[in-house]
């Protein structure tokens, strides 16, 4: 039997189990159910598919979406190569062991920073700097920078997950050190890469500061590579012109659901890689 | 029958502890040498020097030589992947790669640069077959290895280390993860295989030296204590130590 006074501990315990896990999930659902409510009765074809004008007054958020498109293709394509190269280096080849150390205490470190000082550093760097003004450039240059720790991280972390027998079966059988890394190790932790680079592709989107800096705040259509050139806002800082400078709240709720959604679908496709990759491995 | 493989003065160290001390052994072709010996003896050590396994641990050290057809195979001459090509290796754990059957037997050949689709194919067939599990696996080529059963999985591993015609097949305790069935298969297989190659051979288990080896070797604390044909030393064993081991007295 248990004592009263025993009793009485679990069941309050218990309760307040109940109240922080109800109050967490409450909140979420709260924020996620407000910014529907009030976004999605403001998202339209022709808010999607057009540009603001201040001469007809008309409110679109095309280039904005653009411009984020831009920036994601433009960040991946550095950051990809230069994360997984550094991870392959460090894991794999790197022989000097505290190097080793330094550098990811460096990079874990890198990846706590206040990503607005990754803004200022972005403008005066690469905007001043380099001469690349404000421009999707800079701004996607910048984000590499603040994205290289996670996906180096990442990919280090699943090329760990790689058994070693693989490694010494390739070797045993005469294979050089690339050849064992490009055939056997690498796909065996394909999954954990690409969850990375989904996830960044997430840090990306919902990026703001950095690029607030860097990208700036214009609203013109322009193409990939005249893009890349030219000043543009992604959609989480057309959010915030809208919301702070224009009072739209209206569009900015409908930017936010739309960002909430894409973010959901980015969660949602990371989790069905790693799970398309497992069913694969267990045949 | 002609030596193969020598080892003068081999010593080792990892980092400061030394692994293995002064073993001299001459290896003959086309037999299977058994190392025997109890844990942390050197014999799986040893054994990966002949082919420079111990060269991915970084905090490896080796003095002495080791000679492969009167090479020293430390020269810096020596080409590591062609070595490791002539002088294959069975693991322990079977680990066959998380692809296809036939894409782990071509792997080997495709490395050292087959890439005809005929001739892979002969030689998948070919390595299946000397393996003796071309039988079982013939119709699923294209299904993955990791469904195999484990000593299915062992001998995919030792078709593998074929496909890529060594001289010398090193194997390191080969059927110790495996059940008795597979055991005396792989042991079978052995035999078949010393006819073309030589074999040399880890194991723990002393009963499978005498059963299959031609010469065993008996390794205690790094050092080489007794080396010989296989049934004079379990029969006659010249040195005390080596009489207690095989007579069960330690290890």
């Amino acid at each position: 039997m248990l004592s009263k006074k025993r009793k009485a501990y679990i069941g309050t315990m218990k309760l307040a189990m109940y109240v922080s896990t109800s109050l967490t999930a409450t909140l979420v659902i709260f924020l996620v159910a407000y910014v529907f409510i009030k976004g999605i009765p403001h998202i339209s074809w022709e808010l999607l598919s057009t540009k603001p004008s201040y001469i007809t007054g008309n409110i679109g958020i095309l280039p904005d979406i653009l411009n984020t498109l831009y920036i994601v293709i433009a960040t991946l394509i550095f950051v990809i190569p230069l994360g997984v190269g550094a991870a392959i280096y460090l894991t794999e080849y790197a022989k000097n062991k505290r190097l080793v150390g330094m550098i990811e205490y460096a990079a874990e470190t890198l990846s706590g920073i206040p990503s607005i000082i990754y803004g200022l550093v972005g403008m005066l760097f690469f905007c001043q700097f380099l001469g690349f003004k404000t421009s999707l450039l800079a701004g996607s240059l910048t984000l590499v920078i603040m994205n290289l720790p996670t996906v180096m991280r990442t990919t280090q972390e699943s090329l760990k997950t790689v058994p070693q027998s693989y490694r010494d079966g390739a070797f045993g059988l005469g294979a050089g050190k690339w050849r064992v890394i490009r055939t056997v190790v690498l796909p065996g932790c394909v999954d954990g890469v690409i969850t990375g680079c989904i996830l960044s592709i997430g840090r990306i989107l919902g990026e703001s500061a950095a690029l607030l800096f860097t990208a700036g705040f214009a609203h013109a259509l322009n193409g990939f590579f005249e893009g890349l050139t030219s000043p543009g806002a992604s959609l989480t800082v057309a959010l915030y012109v809208y919301a702070k400078e224009q009072g739209e709240f209206g569009v900015a709720f409908a930017i936010a659901a739309i960002l909430m959604i894409l973010t959901l679908l980015i969660n949602f496709s990371a989790t069905l890689v790693s799970r398309y990759f497992a069913k694969k491995r267990e045949l | 029958m002609s030596d193969i493989m020598t080892a003068k003065d081999l010593n080792l160290w990892y980092d400061k502890t030394q692994a293995l001390k002064n073993v001299n052994i001459t290896i003959p072709e086309k037999s299977i040498t058994a190392f025997i010996g109890p844990s942390g003896c050197g014999k799986s050590t040893f054994l990966k020097t002949l082919n420079r396994m111990n060269d991915l641990i970084p905090t490896v050290k080796i003095t002495g030589e080791v000679c492969y057809n009167g090479q020293n195979i430390y020269d810096s001459i020596v080409d590591v992947n062609e070595l490791r090509r002539e002088i294959g290796m069975v693991f322990q754990k079977p680990n066959p790669f998380p692809m296809s059957i036939y894409d782990n037997i071509a792997y080997g050949p495709r490395t050292h640069g087959i890439k005809s689709k005929v001739k892979l194919d002969e030689i998948v067939e070919q390595s299946l077959r000397d393996a003796a599990i071309w039988d079982e696996v013939k119709d699923r080529l294209k299904k993955n290895a990791l469904g195999m059963s484990g000593g299915q999985q062992q001998r995919l591993c030792i078709a593998r280390a074929l496909a890529v015609k060594p001289k010398i097949l090193l194997m390191d305790e080969p059927t110790s993860a495996l059940d008795p069935i597979s055991t005396s298969r792989i042991e079978e297989l052995a035999i078949e295989l010393k006819k073309s190659y030589t074999i040399v051979i880890v194991t723990h288990n002393m009963q499978q030296a005498v059963r299959i080896s031609d010469n065993t070797a008996f390794f205690l604390l790094g050092e080489l204590i007794e080396y010989g044909e296989t049934e004079k030393l379990f029969s006659q064993p010249v040195d005390k130590r080596t009489e207690d081991y095989i007579t069960g007295r330690f290890g």
